[in-house]
């Protein structure tokens, strides 16, 4: 069986055909470098995201966070939910661990914020 | 009790609102909308007529000739923009040049001043970007123009300045007899007044008829408008008229006080329950940009900022309906254009009105008819912004990029008769968000301000007061517990 | 007398003031409108910058991060919620902050790093009412991302640039549903991964060759009437369709935003809407250099960057009074490639040439042409007009030449 595919690991965004074989990728084609092909892999076994959001400071205010690894594409919906709940101290600095481990990443803070 | 109540904030409202505070009178204004100037005076030509159109001896004719000669002093009292830019009826023909002899000799008799008629070469002197397929053309010195809404909210403000009250979000819905006045009713409010004003636009009718006067329909016509942006507002100097036809008034082509050149209007009657539609429509924008094109050339459209819709209040009579139906009661309705011309006039004649039905009008000896321009610093100098930053920083933020309009203006409009408390109404007062970006950068911190200025919740802030939220919810709350 | 002023304090400003520093330059002011440097890279809370500038992907407050670092690192001074009112043809500038009131700053040299604006809804004339509930992409993304507040529960989105597509993401992850991304075009204005993971990871419709034709509802958004258009781009009447929605995110184009470059009486480029450069970045006016969105947009802030360290480099070079072997060369483009920044080689050295394309082709060819004869030749097998293209032009094969043509060669 045969996949296609846009990657998503850099402005690229190579087309990429991905031979199937009961689950299993036999060869992917049409990438341009390394990372498309572990891409590919991993697109067709298990998906992986990169979560961007915000979290509310404890004053209100507003911090952008990331997961600093990619979860599985199948949980995205649930990180969500923990991002919306979590409140993050003041102050923070980027790269600050606001969530531990979920999904088997953490999410950290994106930008600096000072306490009042 | 009041003296008189005014039914309705446009440009008739608020100049005859400002007329009675000149005498010692008790004044509510009151308007079904979130601000004032909401109805036709939002949405017009801007046009300050000379008064050669209307028929000889009409009321439109004459109270348009005696408007368009006070607003000069009008304008300047208010702190209002006004330029006397002149304006030009433009001829392609033989028919054309005939309707321009028959406007002139018209204007004459309407008392208009130093009229003239100016063959091709002349008129491409004075406006080298008129069409080149133009012959000839009726100049009328006099034409100016002015912002409709900006002398609406100087004249509401300044008739406040003077003692009169203002309610918004007051709509009609009945007015009773009672004792020495009347009794207008709206939801559970109520105001009661000896003379009531009905200057209530579109709805005039509606308003006549809850008294008990029938004698005159208004219905809604439609004009939509294209403003293009002030890299093309150089394009001409004076006011662009076709020569009227059989076919309507056609488009005109007119720089604003602003800076930034208006083309407009169509011309479409619709019906009486259509008085609430105000949609563009692709079939006026075609109608708009090829007339324009044809009466000037270089008429720049992708420059376009913004497109809207005004309805004319259009009376079944033809004329301006001024009429008493009721002891301390007067229509002020059926005032198309140049109903803003003649505004002044009108407001001058309703309060003659009253006073000929023996109601006592003794001068209000503190009236001050002078309003502080709102675009003071705007014009001011460096030196003299220097001043105003040093005793009040914000004056030395910028808001709203693409019109250079600071903190501190927007700050001092929130804070001014009659305030604003929608996006639209700092529009308004302001130019912040009238740019080319269209608030696409200042609009966030304008919420923030309004939602400041008024101590809400940033969430209850509107564009245009009602149900017209900008932000439904903070993040985190929608779905978070799910 | 100050020897640099740079206009923005956002990627590109940072990025041609660290670069200038580096070249030698310490007298250095950069000017920025916003209360922190960063630019729009502050909103823009999702990943995907700098891979190619610092090989890692980053969200765009961290790349801003990186450079403010070095910014500070390195002592520049910058200004902050300062509007630069006015720039004049001999290089001084005029703005206004809440602490120096409105002020003046000569400069020896100036860079222009104002970035671009949203083309607004009023420039599209579509039909209909004005309700609320109509934004610019960017406008709906700083309220989400900086203010916390959400602008909408139902969305369409109305062009299907990079903007848009994250931000049909960005409503979803936070509760929104977005109904359907319409595009006029028949493809995508933005990036093939932003449709991949922003619509569809979400299974929201991106619909081509569709656009709005009307706008209804009274006080908010209740709708939006969509239409597919022909290939004159003309509506069909009969494929009009009602979407109930309360939102309308249009993304429908960036410009340059050059009013102060205007009012310097500097040269613009009709296509690209920025100033008319040479190699260095430089504009018609000697000394006054352009780089970043302002000079024509771009897709990807790791070219801005590299972009702004030329014009910095180069403006060093200038106040060093350094200068090269000069040449005359004019860059021509064929229709097919819209553009090219620079458009003009004024020096000899090597120069990286930044082009669009007018519409998507596949197996094309990339030709540079001097006198007729093709002195350069790249295969592609796709360009589309949402992707920058370069083509890097080595020092001797600029020898002799006197004008360059770039054409696209569908093969």
């Amino acid at each position: 069986m045969k996949r296609a595919l846009t990657c998503i690991v850099c402005p690229v965004g190579c087309s990429l055909e991905v031979e199937l074989d009961g689950g299993k990728v036999m060869s992917v084609t049409g990438n341009t470098c390394p990372r498309g092909a572990k891409y590919a892999e991993a697109e067709c076994t298990a998906p992986e995201r990169t979560v961007t959001s915000t979290v509310r400071c404890t004053d209100g205010r507003i911090l952008s966070v990331k997961t600093d690894r990619p979860i599985p594409k199948e949980k995205v919906a649930e990180c969500m939910k923990i991002i919306n709940n979590a409140i993050a101290p003041l102050p923070v600095c980027v790269g600050d661990v606001i969530i531990k481990d979920i999904f088997g990443s953490n999410v950290i803070a994106t930008k600096n914020i000072n306490a009042l | 009790m009041y003296d008189c109540v005014v039914i309705g904030a446009g440009v008739v409202g608020a100049m005859t609102a400002r007329e009675l505070s000149k005498y010692n009178l008790k004044i509510c204004i009151v308007d079904k909308e979130n601000d004032v100037a909401m109805g036709a005076t939002k949405a017009n030509s801007a046009i300050v007529h000379a008064g050669f159109d209307a028929k000889e001896g009409s009321l439109k004719a004459r109270l348009n000739v005696q408007g368009s000669k006070m607003m000069e002093q009008v304008a300047a009292d208010l702190g209002v923009k006004y330029i006397n830019n002149g304006s030009l009826v433009i001829g392609f023909n033989d028919e054309d040049k005939k309707t321009i002899a028959e406007l002139y000799e018209r204007g004459k008799n309407n008392g208009v001043e130093n009229l003239e008629i100016v063959d091709k070469k002349r008129l491409h002197e004075i406006e080298p970007n008129v069409s080149g397929n133009a012959v000839c053309a009726l100049y009328a010195p006099t034409g100016s123009i002015i912002c409709p809404y900006e002398l609406t909210i100087a004249a509401v403000g300044n008739a406040m300045d003077n003692g009169a009250e203002l309610k918004l979000n007051f709509p009609v819905e009945k007015i009773d007899v009672i004792d020495g006045g009347y009794e207008v009713v709206s939801g559970r409010e109520k105001v009661e007044a000896r003379m009531v004003i009905n200057a209530a636009g579109l709805y005039s009718d509606k308003i006549a008829a809850m008294v008990g006067d029938e004698s005159f329909t208004v219905h809604p016509r439609r004009g939509e408008y294209i403003l293009l942006d002030k890299d093309a507002g150089t394009l001409v100097n004076r006011t662009i008229f076709r020569t009227p036809s059989k076919m309507g008034k056609g488009i005109l082509v007119s720089p604003t006080v602003d800076g930034n050149l208006l083309t407009g209007p169509t011309s479409e009657d619709m019906d009486c329950y259509e008085k609430g539609n105000k949609d563009t429509t692709a079939g006026g924008f075609g109608k708009i940009i090829k007339e324009a094109m044809e009466n000037v050339d270089g008429v720049q459209f992708r420059k376009t900022i913004t497109s809207f819709c005004g309805l004319r209040a259009v009376g079944s009579t033809g004329d301006f309906i001024i009429t008493s139906p009721k002891q301390g009661f007067v229509n002020a309705a059926g005032i198309e254009s140049p109903g803003l011309s003649a505004s002044p006039a009108i407001a001058q004649y309703i309060a003659e009105m009253l006073k000929e039905q023996g109601y006592e009008f003794e001068e209000n000896k503190d009236f001050n008819p002078k309003r502080a321009p709102m675009h003071h610093f705007r014009e001011a100098s460096i030196e003299e912004k220097n001043e105003i930053i040093k005793k009040d920083k914000s004056f030395g933020r910028i808001i709203c990029r693409c019109e250079t309009v600071t903190e501190g203006e927007i700050l001092q409009a929130i804070r001014t008769n009659p305030k604003p408390t929608d996006l639209d109404g700092v529009k308004r007062r302001t130019r912040a968000q009238m740019g080319r970006c269209q608030g696409g950068f200042c609009m966030p911190y304008i919420v923030n301000l309004l939602a400041k200025e008024m101590n809400v919740p940033v969430e209850a802030v509107t564009k245009c007061g009602g149900k017209s939220v900008v932000n439904f919810s903070k993040t985190k709350e929608v779905g978070a517990n799910d | 007398m100050t020897d640099l002023v740079i206009i923005g304090g956002g990627p590109a400003g940072m990025s041609a003031a660290v670069a200038a520093y580096e070249s030698g330059i310490r007298d250095i002011l950069i000017l920025e409108r916003d209360d922190s440097l960063g630019g729009i890279l502050k909103q823009c809370i999702h990943n995907g910058f700098g891979l190619h500038k610092f090989g890692e992907e980053l969200t765009g407050p961290e790349y801003a991060w990186k450079y403010e670092q070095r910014v500070h690192e390195l002592g520049i001074e910058y200004k902050l919620n300062t509007m630069v009112l006015s720039v004049s043809p001999d290089k001084v500038i005029t703005a206004t902050n809440t602490e120096d009131g409105i002020f003046t700053v000569e400069a020896k040299a100036i860079i222009l790093a104002m970035g671009c604006r949203e083309r607004s809804k009023g420039a599209l004339n579509i039909a209909g009412s004005r309700p609320a509930g109509i934004f610019s992409a960017g406008t709906a993304q700083k309220f989400v991302n900086m203010e916390g507040y959400m602008p909408g529960k139902e969305v369409v989105i109305l062009g299907s640039g990079d903007i848009g597509l994250i931000m049909a993401r960005r409503m979803t992850l936070e509760g929104a549903k977005v109904k359907a991304v319409c595009e006029l075009m028949p493809y995508s204005g933005g990036l093939a991964r932003n449709i991949e993971q922003c619509l569809n990871d979400f299974d929201i419709p991106l619909r081509l060759s569709h656009t709005v034709v009307q706008i209804h509802g009274k006080e908010r958004l209740e709708g939006v009437t969509i239409a597919k258009v022909d290939e004159r781009r003309q509506p069909i009447a009969e494929t009009r369709e009602f979407i109930p929605c309360d939102t309308l995110l249009l993304s429908v184009g960036l410009i340059p935003e050059n009013e102060l470059s205007l009012g310097a009486g500097i040269d613009l480029d009709p296509v690209t809407n920025g100033p008319v450069v040479d190699q260095d970045r430089q504009t018609c006016i000697e000394g006054i250099y352009s780089c970043g969105n302002v000079l024509h947009v771009h897709d990807l802030v790791d070219y801005v960057s590299e972009e702004a360290e030329i014009a910095g480099k180069s403006a060093a070079e200038y106040i060093s009074g350094m200068s090269g072997e000069k040449t005359n060369i004019t860059l021509k483009t064929d229709g097919k490639i819209r553009y090219t920044v620079p458009s003009k080689i004024t020096s000899k050295k090597d120069v990286k040439v930044y082009f669009r394309v007018a519409d998507v082709y596949r197996n094309v060819k990339i030709n540079v042409l001097s006198g007729g004869e093709v002195i350069f030749s790249k295969k592609k097998p796709k360009v589309a007009p949402g992707e920058m293209e370069t083509v890097m032009l080595k020092k001797d094969m600029l020898e002799n030449v006197s004008e360059l043509s770039f054409e696209l060669e569908v093969m």
